[in-house]
């Protein structure tokens, strides 16, 4: 690939995630951040490459690392994610669990009657 | 060598396989536009990254497996106990800690890149050597300032500014050695030394470690969404020095995403980045009404006047900041919240774009309490709606509420946006003390006339005005 076939796909690029990032609302900023860590994962890619065609015991160690380095981004970073977004499409609410109303702890009666 | 080796490295179809996953990766981004959708998005952009992974692992001439998957099974035994045990008030310290370990595994690339080319012993072409230079030094910039936010927002080092005497020249000096080495490996390319190189990484991870180190707690939304910026920007300069377009538009939307929430993050303190990365609020003026030490005069109250108050009240906006997060405290809230609302009080929820340690945080942790995201109220949303509501309880935030940022031009914060709940009826502020925020000034909200002062746990009191509620 030439250098300016990606310039301009690096370019385009800027344009299509501020128009698309800048549509998502504050509210899922945070759930936005792991989820771009998770994505900037993709950087294992270079760890494998690395690792894959390396025949040299620097690089042996180096491209490791990146991999794990990677695979902590990408399988955190989407687990995360996913766990936190949970979190916000959860339905309304458990409305009325039974006996959320009465008993709670220091309430008044019968509180063990020391001193 | 490989069974697997069904792809030519560069090749079509391995770049068309690329091609599907960034697409991948924007739809799910898009479909993180709604709550309702982003969960779906997730697993989409997942998906791309499924396929971009598998059509690396495929290409031809692929070695090394015993590594490979050494590397991949470290890094992902440590994503998942990392997420699967993470608080949701500890997310700003796992981004942290992401938005590090991303970046290192670019300056580790960017390290073997060069390696391998000096092995080939040919002219290191500068279309891919100034690539491999800028994500070198931006990858170790952004691993150790990473580390440092972590380490502070994991209270491992103190949260406070720590900066030494002329730290200012100490870290231009440096990013001038860094631009000089960086241009002397760019001119010698047909021969760059790799000791140079490594040098390189080291000043960076230094310029790293004296950037974020001098950077308050506060500040921290600002810092950790710039560091998410620099990792993105090093992962597209690796896709430039790799020809992968993958890399590219995936470090490209990353770098957008940091870059759009460290505008945000700014406007919303009314301080330019730069302010926030080279001054410490050490080193502003303490004007403004504060700073004096002498005691001014303020109500202070229970928890039982508290329910009182909130009990019969028809609106109630709650204001969450940091020392919510830090009590854990998103739960009892919500518990108050109940009682209101079975009594016919209309509860909501007003976060301040830079309430807590990172952008969204507050959200989050309201979310995991259950608290509908309708009912999360925007500051420009909910500052109008200020005189119509009858008791704003302020949990755990300070300088987002301090009026002076509004009334008192010489004040430090003069000029930041902050959430008017001293337009309200009354104010309750659930504080352990009238200690002074952040910004180290005081807070004339805590000693106007219709403010209460709860002097509590965050957490203990909202329980206790939760089961007040309760025996009204």
């Amino acid at each position: 690939m030439s250098l300016m076939t990606e310039i301009t796909i690096f370019v385009l690029a800027v344009f299509v995630g501020f128009e698309v990032i800048s549509k998502v609302p504050t509210t899922l900023h945070t759930p936005l951040m792991s989820q771009t860590n998770a994505i900037h994962g993709i950087v294992m890619l270079g760890g494998l490459i690395v690792v894959g065609f390396a025949n040299d015991g620097i690089e042996y160690v180096i491209g490791t690392i990146a991999i794990a380095f990677g695979a902590i981004n990408i399988v955190g970073g989407f687990m995360v994610t996913d766990r936190m977004l949970g979190m916000f499409s959860r339905k309304p609410r458990p409305q009325s669990k039974p006996a959320s109303s009465a008993s709670r702890p220091g309430a008044g009666e019968s509180d063990g009657g020391a001193s | 060598m490989s069974l697997l080796a069904v792809l030519k490295p560069g090749g079509d179809a391995a770049t068309a396989l690329y091609i599907v996953a960034f697409s991948l990766f924007i739809i799910g981004i898009k479909q993180g536009t709604h709550p309702t959708t982003a969960k779906r998005g997730n697993l989409i952009a997942a998906g791309g990254m499924a396929i971009a992974v598998v059509t690396t692992l495929l290409l031809d001439g692929m070695g090394n497996w015993g590594l490979i998957v050494l590397g991949l099974g470290i890094g992902s035994a440590i994503g998942v106990i990392a997420s699967v045990r993470v608080q949701m008030t500890e997310m700003p310290q796992m981004v942290a800690l992401y938005n590090g370990v991303g970046g290192g595994a670019v300056a580790l690339i960017a390290w073997s890149e060069i390696r391998h080319g000096i092995s080939l012993g040919e002219d290191f072409p500068l279309d891919s050597l100034i690539p491999v230079i800028f994500a070198g030094i931006v990858g170790s910039v952004s691993f150790w300032g990473s580390n440092i936010a972590f380490a502070k927002l994991q209270d491992l080092i103190p949260t406070r500014p720590i900066a030494a005497p002329g730290q200012q020249v100490i870290n231009a000096v440096l990013l001038l050695a860094i631009i000089v080495i960086s241009v002397v490996l760019a001119v010698d390319h047909e021969s760059p030394s790799e000791g140079l190189f490594i040098l390189l990484l080291i000043l960076a991870a230094i310029l790293g470690n004296l950037v974020v180190l001098p950077i308050g707690g506060a500040d921290m939304p600002v810092v950790i969404s710039l560091l998410n910026a620099f990792t993105g920007l090093s992962a597209a300069a690796a896709g430039f020095a790799l020809d992968n377009v993958a890399l590219i538009v995936a470090g490209t939307l990353v770098g957008s995403s940091g870059t759009i929430l460290t505008m945000e993050m700014a406007t919303a303190m009314n301080r330019s980045v730069s302010n926030i990365l080279f001054s410490g609020f050490g080193g502003a003026p303490s004007g403004g009404g504060g700073g004096t030490g002498e005691e001014r005069p303020h109500v202070s109250i229970g928890a039982q006047d508290a329910a009182i108050k909130l009990a019969y009240a028809d609106t109630v906006v709650i204001v969450p900041g940091y020392g919510l997060a830090v009590a854990q405290a998103q739960h009892a809230i919500k518990e108050v919240a109940d009682e209101l609302e079975k009594r016919g009080v209309t509860v909501n929820y007003a976060i301040h774009p830079v309430a807590g340690r990172m952008p969204g945080h507050m959200n989050v942790l309201l979310a995991e309490a259950d608290v509908p995201y309708e009912n999360l109220k925007e500051m420009e949303e909910i500052n109008p709606e200020m005189p119509r509501t009858d008791v704003a309880v302020v949990v755990g935030a300070n300088d987002v509420t301090n009026p002076a940022a509004k009334n008192d031009p010489d004040s430090p914060i003069a000029g930041m946006p902050i959430i008017e709940v001293n337009e309200a009826q009354q104010v309750i502020v659930i504080k352990r003390s009238l200690s002074p925020g952040f910004a180290g000034i005081d807070n004339d909200l805590f000693y106007e006339p219709n403010t209460s002062m709860l002097f509590a746990d965050a957490k203990a009191a909202a329980s206790e005005i939760a089961a007040a509620i309760e025996d009204l």
